[in-house]
């Protein structure tokens, strides 16, 4: 099913919480609305729903007006982060609720609750209460439950979020291959960046109530759009510094500058904005042209096989991601390599400069 | 430090026991003896009291009606809190916090404050000395305490579960009637406890409100002479008999009666 959202606003008292919105999802597919939170990615869930009703703008679906169509009436089922559960119902039951409802035969309900529940191994659980089971068999109720109804629509408001290490990596993988042959339109929240490319499919990004950006989740990762996309979509924080470009080179500062890729030479002279990922900043020099940049250790954290090092370069908090376990004091001094070949640039409105 | 502990346990629950004992213990006396001797327990054991209770319509009847105006009022005073208490949990309106607070001054006004206006009103309405005059006069207390405790209870069931219903379809009375009033059992348990407690040991409205038809056994048991003269075994026996409801009740809500005291409500 087609998703439009048409110059959509949705305020709440004096707060806006989703500035005028224009944005079509791809049909039949993983969309994923990534931002933080607060950024409007539940918002944006609930209006489709149509638990809440937009302060203006209208939301279509296939080419049909929906603004006003009540919840009941708009073939779409959603997960939330909380696992919610029909306490009073067991497992079966509670997968085989929204049938039951649309008054579907028993024997019917039967075969697809047994089938659902065997994709989501909750077969032996059937006779069970949601209140025995552990929060991930519970969250897959509320997934078999959003499956079962096989709906145009399915919304998973971060459905993984209240999940342990183990078992949201595991759902995470199932999860697309779940989806994958009913044919519905999935649009999933996150706020991180690292789960909507795991997850593929499309990703649009938030930031405080607007949408930033909205394509293929790879692309909108590798060329942001703007600053702000590159922001939400990075996980440490993307790195950024004004450089000014002068005669075919970017100056960071005095001492450090770098030949401008080829596509650029042609750009006017001004101040520009870098931006580049953290793992993109190194602690060795590699091969390919990387350039050497002095850094004021501020922290550094390690975790397992990483370092993330929080450094000073200039003023600008950079964060440096990088393999190998790099024990530093604070106020230590480094050298970082910077591969200036991932560098994004962005104009004074913080538009991606294209080549 | 052991023998301590149980030694002061023992002595509070003797203390707190000793007036039920005294007056089960009287129930068994002949009012003779209650005036007469001073006994730890009866020394002629008689069920003169009781019989006298279930065989003398004056005072069953007292039993009776009480029952049918606390039924009468538990049954109003939740069912209609219900909705009133899920609208205060769910929906936001203006002055939805006020109104909630000042649902619950009701019960800060002594209820002698209501008896003469009620007095007045049902003798003019016809309602004067009927069951169903007391259950109403009861609910202007009853009905905000069963408000505070289901929107407690409401409360504690995410808003997320309704609107999971009305996405699989559920109509909203469906859903209130299927769902959510079986997820909130315990919270309307309680509210129901505290209803039928209130008003089982509520006197003085039901006192008021009432002559002869409806005279609750709380304004019989409290005359404490009769044309007979002191009849003290017989109060005895019908106070011991208006602690059996109340007992039996809290039995079966013990469990969701500490559920609601964690929510703080009760």
């Amino acid at each position: 099913m087609s998703i439009e959202f048409r110059q959509v606003v949705k305020r709440v008292d004096s707060d806006t919480h989703i500035y005028e919105t224009d944005l079509r999802l791809e049909q039949g597919g993983f969309n994923v609305l990534l931002g933080t939170t607060l950024s409007g990615k539940t918002t944006l869930l609930r209006l489709m729903a149509g638990l809440e009703a937009p302060s203006s703008g209208e939301i279509w679906f296939e080419g049909k007006n929906v603004t006003g169509v009540p919840v009941q009436k708009r073939s779409v089922s959603m997960v939330y982060q909380q696992f919610i559960n029909y306490p009073n119902f067991n497992v079966f039951s509670n997968i085989a609720s929204p049938l039951k409802v649309a008054r579907v035969s028993s024997a019917e309900i039967k075969k697809k609750v047994e089938k659902i529940a065997g994709l989501l191994k909750l077969d032996n659980l059937l006779g069970r209460y949601p209140s025995e089971l552990s929060g991930g068999q519970q969250q897959r109720i509320a997934i078999a439950r959003a499956l079962v109804k096989d709906s145009k629509l399915v919304l998973l408001d971060e459905p993984l979020a209240n999940l342990d290490y183990k078992l949201r990596e595991e759902l995470r993988d199932e999860m697309p291959k779940l989806f994958a042959d009913t044919g519905s339109t999935v649009v999933y929240s996150t706020t991180e960046p690292m789960e909507a490319l795991m997850l593929g499919g499309h990703t649009a990004t938030l930031h405080q109530g607007r949408v930033s950006q909205y394509g293929v989740t790879s692309e909108g990762y590798r060329l942001p759009d703007n600053l702000t996309s590159a922001r939400v979509f990075s996980d440490p924080p993307i790195n950024t510094a004004e450089v000014r470009k002068q005669g075919g080179r970017f100056f960071l500062n005095q001492k450090v500058s770098w030949l401008a890729p080829r596509s650029l030479r042609g750009l006017q002279d001004n101040i520009y904005t870098m931006a580049i990922r953290p793992h993109h900043l190194l602690l060795n020099a590699d091969k390919s042209g990387s350039i050497r940049i002095d850094a004021k250790v501020k922290i550094a954290e390690l975790s397992g096989s990483e370092s993330v090092i929080h450094v000073d370069v200039d003023g600008n908090d950079w964060v440096s991601e990088c393999h190998g376990i790099h024990p530093f004091d604070s106020g230590d001094h480094t050298e970082i390599y910077m591969q200036v070949d991932r560098c994004l640039y962005f104009d004074q409105q913080q538009q991606l400069i294209r080549g | 430090m052991k023998f301590q502990k149980l030694l002061i346990t023992t002595l509070y629950i003797l203390f707190l026991l000793l007036p039920i004992y005294w007056l089960v213990s009287m129930s068994f006396k002949t009012t003779n003896e209650i005036l007469g001797v001073f006994s730890l327990w009866p020394i002629e054991f008689t069920l003169d009291n009781y019989r006298k209770i279930f065989t003398d319509p004056t005072w069953y009847n007292g039993y009776i009606n009480s029952l049918i105006y606390v039924v009468i009022n538990t049954v109003i005073s939740v069912s209609v809190a219900l909705p009133a208490a899920y609208a205060f949990s769910r929906y936001r309106f203006l002055g939805d916090k006020h109104l909630f607070f000042w649902l619950l001054t009701n019960r800060m006004a002594p209820p002698a404050v209501f008896a003469l206006p009620f007095f007045q009103l049902y003798s003019a309405t016809g309602l004067f000395d009927t069951h169903i005059a007391v259950a109403l006069a009861h609910c202007l207390f009853n009905i905000p305490l069963a408000v505070w405790i289901l929107e407690g209870f409401m409360s504690g069931v995410p808003k997320e579960l309704d609107e999971t219903a009305y996405l699989d379809g559920y109509s909203f009375w469906r859903f209130f009637i299927r769902i959510f009033i079986p997820t909130i059992a315990a919270g309307i348990g309680v509210a129901m406890f505290f209803c039928f407690m209130y008003s089982w040991v509520e006197l003085l409205l039901a006192k008021t409100l009432t002559s002869v038809e409806a005279k609750p056994i709380a304004a019989t048991m409290t005359r404490t002479a009769s044309t007979a003269g002191y009849e003290l075994g017989l109060l005895a026996a019908a106070g011991t008999l208006t602690i059996i409801p109340g007992a039996f009740v809290i039995y079966f809500v013990r469990n969701y009666i500490a559920k609601g005291f964690a929510l703080g409500r009760v």
